[in-house]
């Protein structure tokens, strides 16, 4: 099981026969260097790759991570999560700009991007901060990070923009180059900082501060119409309450220009986890009950939630190692990300194959503004390519990483193990 | 019984053994010497991340009339700002050799925690506004001896009887351990609070739940009045402490109210004139000082319970009433 990054090697040529693609066909597919080739005229010194029985998905797209270079390298860094990303699937990140210093200057951006370049086992591109230090009040350098790194999205992850007014003027300001906020909705009145479990009645009996789902709703709702009125683009980030599904859908309706994201995390796990205070369990938004997680299923399965994001939120043990309120919320997800969604949602039947090339490739790619991914597999096409295995399985060790931390929920679960190989601009990043 | 972190942990035959040896161990303040020989040798260690003059007094004295040494250490202010992580400061005294840690924090589930990271004996004196289990048995042991004086029945226990928990049950784990204990027992439970300092899907509850004070009033054998945190006045959760007082204060006038048998609780201290006049803190029926000396009692018994070993407590015979269980621990 290697990982390679980017920058150590050339493009490979790889033929993989008899794989079945997205649409549900089946043939063989052609890695000829960046660019996929013709099947039908690969030299016979290729490599061979016997795709019977696996699945020929483009790389996956993940538009939220948290790298957590520069500034707590210790827990993880651009070279380690990318390297995490590779073997899941990935070959495109958008690192979250909550790191130390933020990514609210162009300097910044250009060093994770940077960093990236020499390091990265796939493409990152660095989510710029909506204003500067997270802190909600005046606007980060969007224009002069767009300019740097080519950036579109910006974010305040970790926190949410309560203000209004600032999140209007953040909105029509990125219109000047068809940028996109992605919002972490949670108003801070309604769930401030001792806000760790799902309200009602878990967070009753543990005596754990609520985080009610309109907390996320109403943010939700006020940037609808915020996005509504400047005609920008708005992201909703790992979407966790069901009442917000029904103001995403009704926006997209409307003709608002919404999208949202969910987690693996949110589409298997529930609250209930939290009743021995393992603070693994602790993330934000915090797991829900079983009628949100089948929302949020429903939902990925209609297209009311576009897109995967894993959140991939790395620890290191001494910052989960507190109190429950005290402990950092997060969890990594790059490794298990395709195996959650295999298990919620394609084999209950309700997303196929092509569907989960578009929720984990083509909706990311086209939100982040990126034109040499999510692209199908096919002649002519960037060769992006996650090599599956539907039916591996095994039980998860948190050991058994490529991330610098642990804090991974799945821990002794049983879930697929499908990533078999994944090449990014025709390099092989991974291979097992 | 490993450790002691929630009154849900507690077997009906665990609960009444605790009670039972408490009721023996009660004898101990009586003496001269207040000593038994039956943890010398152990160590008990205090580790209160949170200032309670109250109950660090309490399970100081039960271990040192057992004989245990004891030892507080406190550890004010959140492991996080110190640098420190709670797992590191658990490991860190375990490492020492202590047989129980006895553990108040401010955050829930901290004494859960701690349980996983040491081979001690967790004794959970209060976490956040999850539970304080000792301070439920306490509550339990005053109870019985209320329903037993009042009745003149020797076996009169907790079935039948009507306990109304009147505050800010949300924020209260005098109220969480006494809910799941006194359930336990057989009694029926009433809480009472403004819907704002009701916790959520209170009715998922072993239990009832009420608005209206003087309703639940009327059929109360025990009144048990929480302590309302000076924050919650600010936070929104009811408008001025003149109309807490009015709505679930247990005033002069509700006091008159109160069967003529009904006991009154707080589990301490007291605001006199917001959720408990004077006159009912005071009152014939007020078993607040019992409470605490219960606590001593109750503790020792606790105590008892996880680190003792196979000898009685009690070496001298005393007269008892139900010295069945004074072998203690189940391993």
């Amino acid at each position: 099981m290697t990982v390679t990054p980017l920058s150590s090697g050339a493009p490979t040529r790889l033929l993989v026969t008899g794989v079945t693609l997205p649409d549900g066909t089946t043939g063989d597919v052609y890695v000829d260097g960046a660019v996929f080739g013709d099947p039908s005229t690969v030299p016979a010194d290729v490599e061979r790759l016997d795709g019977t029985g696996l699945v020929a998905l483009p790389g996956l797209v993940d538009p939220h991570v948290h790298l957590r270079e520069p500034g707590r390298e210790d827990a993880e860094t651009i070279r380690t999560g990318t390297a995490a990303a590779a073997r899941g699937g990935f070959t495109a990140v958008q690192a979250m700009a909550n790191t130390t210093p933020v990514t609210d200057t162009a300097d910044i951006a250009r060093e994770v991007a940077g960093i990236a370049a020499d390091q990265g086992a796939c493409v990152v591109i660095p989510c710029g901060a909506i204003t500067k230090g997270l802190t909600g009040e005046q606007l980060a350098e969007l224009g002069l990070i767009h300019r740097a790194t080519g950036t579109r999205c910006f974010s305040d992850d970790g926190h949410c923009v309560a203000d209004g007014q600032v999140m209007r003027r953040a909105f029509e300001y990125v219109r000047a180059f068809d940028g996109v906020l992605a919002q972490h909705a949670q108003d801070p009145r309604l769930a401030g900082p001792d806000a760790c479990c799902h309200e009602g009645e878990l967070s009753g009996k543990l005596g754990l501060g609520g985080w009610p789902t309109a907390a996320e709703s109403t943010i939700v709702a006020r940037d609808v119409e915020l996005a509504a009125l400047t005609g920008a683009r708005y992201h909703v980030c790992h979407v966790s309450a069901r009442e917000s599904l029904d103001i995403i859908r009704a926006a997209k309706a409307r003709g608002v220009r919404v999208t949202a994201e969910a987690t693996p995390h949110h589409l298997l796990l529930t609250t209930d986890l939290l009743t021995g205070y393992d603070t693994t369990f602790k993330v934000n938004p915090p797991l829900r009950t079983t009628e949100h997680v089948e929302a949020l299923r429903a939902a990925v399965a209609d297209g009311t939630i576009d897109m995967i994001g894993t959140d991939h939120a790395p620890h290191a043990a001494q910052d989960k190692d507190h109190a429950f309120v005290d402990a950092r919320p997060g969890m990594v997800g790059l490794e298990q990300s395709l195996a959650v969604v295999i298990d919620t949602l394609v084999r209950p039947g309700l997303l196929g194959w092509a569907g989960v090339a578009d929720r984990m490739s083509a909706a990311p790619a086209a939100l982040l503004g990126l034109t040499d991914q999510g692209r199908p597999v096919a002649p002519g096409e960037p060769a992006n390519l996650c090599l599956v295995d539907p039916e591996a399985r095994h039980r998860v060790d948190p050991a058994d990483t490529a991330s610098l931390s642990r804090n991974n929920p799945y821990a002794g679960r049983e879930l697929p193990d499908p990533v078999r190989l994944t090449v990014c601009l025709g390099h092989v990043t991974y291979r097992r | 019984m490993r450790h002691l972190l929630s009154a849900a942990d507690l077997s009906p035959e665990e609960t009444l053994s605790i009670l039972d040896l408490a009721e023996e161990m009660s004898e101990v303040r009586t003496r001269e010497v207040k000593k038994l020989p039956v943890l010398r040798g152990r160590t008990v260690v205090n580790l209160f991340f949170e200032d309670s003059t109250r109950t660090r007094s309490s399970f100081e004295i039960a271990g040192k009339w057992l004989s245990a040494d004891v030892l507080n250490v406190s550890a004010k202010g959140s492991s996080v700002s110190k640098g420190e992580s709670l797992r590191d400061t658990v490991q860190t005294l375990s490492a020492m050799g202590v047989d129980a840690l006895v553990i108040r924090h401010m955050a829930s589930g901290a004494p859960a925690q701690a349980a996983r990271w040491t081979h001690a004996a967790v004794v959970n004196a209060g976490d956040g506004t999850h539970e304080h289990p000792t301070q439920a048995l306490l509550d339990a042991f005053t109870m019985r001896r209320h329903f037993r004086a009042v009745s003149g029945d020797p076996e009169a226990d907790w079935s039948g009887r009507t306990v109304v928990i009147v505050g800010d049950v949300t924020h209260s784990r005098v109220a969480r351990s006494n809910v799941l204990l006194l359930r336990t027992l057989g009694a029926r439970v009433v809480l009472v609070a403004p819907p704002t300092l009701m916790p959520p899907a209170v009715d998922s509850w072993p239990c009832e739940a009420t608005y209206d004070l003087d309703a639940a009033l009327a059929e109360a054998d025990i009144v048990m009045m929480l302590r309302v945190q000076k924050e919650r006045m600010h936070g929104g959760y009811f408008p001025t402490a003149r109309e807490y007082t009015v709505g679930y204060g247990l005033t002069r006038d509700r006091l008159a109210t109160l069967r003529p048998d009904a006991a009154i609780f707080h589990p301490g201290p007291m605001n006199r004139g917001l959720e408990i006049s004077a006159d009912a803190a005071d009152a014939a029926g007020s078993r607040v000082l019992d409470q605490v000396a219960a606590g001593v009692a109750v503790r020792m018994s606790v105590l008892y319970h996880l680190l003792g070993g196979s000898t009685p407590p009690l070496t001298t015979p005393t007269p008892s009433t139900s010295s069945t269980d004074a072998k203690g621990p189940t391993a």
